[in-house]
């Protein structure tokens, strides 16, 4: 079997695990109890607070814990749309954001506020001016994702932020950072974003668990309220064992990022080099020079892609196509679609995403799996 | 040896399940597919087949069976066809059958391509009908469960279809077949049988319509089979041939819808003997194996689960053909299919198609029962 999603997810790192079966098996205390157990819970919490917030340059006091990345996209833009509805009502997205952000705003155009959506260009980069143009008086919130989830393309964040603060200084900026993380360094103060979403599975932590950067001194509405954990933001006993696992992964992530990425480009490229000789027709999807070093997003023409995946899986060979929905069935990208590729040839699309264990026979393996898949998906399209 | 390949295609439901199950005991190498048919509201819309539920049902069994599974997602060619078809047709005032469609168009001709493709031999499908080979040639069955048979939807199944397709649970009985769902531990055993159209929402076809068919809601003039306007109808697409129900005239004695006509957007109504039809032309043929010559003796089924009529095909010609019954049959909706089976082996399917044009009987025998 050879696992070329990491876009997905990825398998947890063994550090990660050691740091949460000791809390699962020992440390089962409840971080607000002012006891000895919950100190010590409280105390795992508060470390891995450290860590998260070092690894993305933020102050530990900005991190707020969630129920993973979805959450957090959730909290930062609902929260930050009711805090700040006296000061207007605009809302200003791209059109190639995760549905983590798509159907957030969607709800929130439903409950009054006014949406915009940006264009993105066919190489799947946002255009800083752009965005700003689309912000005016009224507009309280921005969001644009780091870097897609699908295409990997890396968003000039630092460019957009300044060009949105400087067309209405007040807009707050959000962005789905979960592809980022861990595939190139980040600096939310450097970005200059007011919110940003992380989630710990994308880098070898667990599933269920993210966090929402709340820059300082920015302030945000709850959207899940209880017991007032996490400076009310985020009300809920807090998932001790999920929050140590998500800190020791960020800092091994924010550690090895160069490292692996010397190491998983070439791998990328090889893999991009073999299909290209196989497939003579086949089209990247977006921009190879802004993107995170593990992706390759391709479309291969006539083909369909949820043939081209069952072919691949029934071989061991493990990758994505378009988006899946909740029933497991495949609807084509509406990234794709955003950058301007067709229906039909984002029918075919194939989403290859390499990581921290990938290796030369994963590739070769894919390699030598292809030609088949390629000509049985081929015959249906 | 290698083992061959099968395909199954999987609605959640009991039958499909059992057919996977079959299939494994008897050595093939399966594969759950279920297709995804329509869009829109996952979460909430919820019918007898093809919802979000259905799907972890199906992918539950897969997991009990150990087999892989899939979801295809064909609702974009179910929306251009199979979907566009039923409101033309009750638009254009036929009464359609769209899991006919959804077999002649999706399951056997899309899903059946990308079986193929998979590398399968065989494609089953949880379908009460069975497939025999027969001198060197294929032949469809009725079931063996004669009060489940669907062999009626099936009718456009070929030699290069029935190659490829099986219906393990067509040699059962239905409460066999939920017995061995039972014994397998599948927690579809008790599952009720879905009889709704997968796409109407609660099954509310009336609705539907006056969402989706604005040429079959317009109301328009019921009329006598004299041409007096009698009363109004809700739209055409509310009405189908031998319909008694939600007319609101009152003749004096029961009456019947005998025609729709779009072309003025009326219906015509009259008493039972009305609905008599001597004989019927059927459009888009298909037969299992040669097409029958003119004059042979046939029986016809022309509605699901409906009874079957003696009659006698004629003008065999490219894609259409002729019936005349042997005795006048009521109630006859162009639209729905027409299956004939072998006159000498009742169960044994020749082919069929949809009916285009009924042939009332003569107008003789109703002056003569109007008169007494």
């Amino acid at each position: 079997m050879h696992y070329l999603d990491y876009a997905a997810t990825t398998p947890v790192l063994p550090e990660v695990r050691d740091v949460m079966f000791s809390i699962l098996e020992g440390d089962f205390g409840n971080p607000s109890s002012t006891h000895t157990f919950g100190r010590k819970a409280k105390e795992a919490v508060e470390d891995a607070r450290d860590r998260v917030a070092a690894a993305i340059g933020a102050s530990p006091a900005e991190i707020v814990f969630t129920g993973g990345g979805t959450e957090a996209d959730n909290l930062g833009l609902k929260g930050a749309a009711e805090k700040l509805r006296g000061s207007g009502s605009h809302i200003v997205i791209t059109a190639f954001e995760h549905h983590a952000v798509l159907d957030t705003a969607e709800w929130l155009r439903r409950k009054g506020f006014e949406v915009t959506t940006v264009r993105v260009t066919s190489d799947g980069l946002v255009e800083p001016d752009a965005v700003a143009s689309a912000v005016h008086r009224g507009t309280i919130l921005v969001s644009v994702m780091a870097v897609n989830n699908e295409i990997g393309t890396i968003q000039p964040m630092a460019e957009i932020v300044t060009a949105v603060k400087a067309a209405n200084a007040n807009t707050v900026v959000h962005t789905d950072a979960v592809q980022a993380l861990g595939n190139i360094p980040v600096d939310v103060h450097a970005w200059g974003v007011d919110l940003a979403a992380f989630s710990a599975h994308k880098l070898g932590g667990p599933k269920g668990v993210g966090a929402l950067f709340v820059r300082s001194p920015v302030a945000v509405e709850p959207v899940i309220h209880g017991g007032g954990h996490e400076r009310g933001l985020r009300s809920g006993t807090l998932n001790v064992a999920g929050i140590a696992g998500f800190g020791m992964a960020a800092e091994i992530a924010a550690k090895e990022v160069y490292e692996k990425a010397e190491r998983v480009r070439p791998l990328r490229d090889a893999l991009f080099e073999g299909i290209r000789e196989q497939v003579t027709d086949v089209v990247v999807n977006g921009t190879l020079d802004q993107r995170v070093p593990g992706n390759l997003n391709i479309c291969i023409p006539g083909a369909a892609g949820e043939i081209l995946l069952l072919l691949l899986d029934q071989v061991g060979i493990a990758c994505s196509s378009g988006s899946a929905c909740q029933s497991g069935a495949l609807d084509p990208s509406h990234v794709l679609l955003a950058i301007g590729t067709s229906r039909q040839l984002a029918e075919g699309s194939l989403r290859f995403t390499l990581g921290r264990d990938s290796t030369r026979a994963d590739v070769d393996a894919a390699l030598a799996a292809l030609p088949d898949a390629v000509a049985g998906a081929r015959k249906v399209a | 040896m290698a083992r061959t390949k099968a395909v199954v295609a999987m609605s959640g439901g009991v039958d499909s399940s059992v057919a996977a199950a079959l299939l494994i005991e008897q050595g093939y190498d399966v594969t759950g597919i279920m297709l995804k048919l329509w869009r829109g509201d996952e979460a909430n819309h919820n019918s007898g087949c093809c919802n979000l539920g259905a799907a972890e049902d199906a992918r539950r069994v897969a997991d009990v069976l150990d087999i892989p599974f899939y979801v295809f997602n064909l609702s974009e060619r179910f929306e251009d066809s199979v979907v566009r078809d039923f409101r033309n047709a009750y638009a254009s005032g036929e009464t359609p059958n769209p899991c006919v469609r959804c077999n002649q168009w999706i399951k056997f001709d899309a899903l059946l391509d990308r079986a193929k493709a998979m590398g399968a031999d065989i494609l089953a499908t949880g379908h009460y009908a069975r497939v025999r080979e027969h001198h060197g040639a294929y032949r469809l069955l009725r079931g063996v469960d004669a009060r489940k048979d669907q062999s009626y939807v099936l009718w456009m199944l070929g030699q290069d279809e029935l190659r490829h397709v099986r219906f393990p649970v067509g040699e059962m009985e239905k409460h066999e077949t939920r017995a061995r769902a039972s014994e397998l531990g599948l927690r579809t055993a008790a599952k009720p049988d879905s009889q709704e159209i997968c796409f109407v929402r609660g099954g509310d076809v009336g609705t539907y319509i006056d969402e989706f068919v604005a040429p079959g809601a317009r109301p328009g003039a019921i009329r006598d089979r004299d041409g007096t306007v009698v009363g109004t109808h809700r739209g055409i697409g509310h009405y189908t041939i031998g319909q008694r129900k939600g007319l609101g005239i009152s003749l004096g004695e029961p009456v019947f819808v005998t025609a729709i006509n779009a072309a003025d957007n009326s219906i015509t109504i009259g008493r039972r003997e009305e609905l008599a039809v001597a004989g019927m032309s059927v459009r888009e043929a298909s037969f299992v194996a040669e097409p029958p010559k003119s004059g042979t003796a046939v029986f016809v089924q022309h509605r699901a689960h409906g009874e079957t009529n003696r009659g006698t095909v004629s003008a065999v010609d490219g894609g259409h053909f002729q019936i005349e019954f042997d005795r006048p049959v009521e109630a006859v909706a162009p639209g729905q299919s027409a299956a004939i089976y072998s006159a000498g082996e009742p169960d044994v399917l020749l082919g069929g198609g949809i009916i285009a044009v009924v042939h009332p009987a003569g107008r003789v025998d109703l002056l003569a029962s109007s008169v007494s």
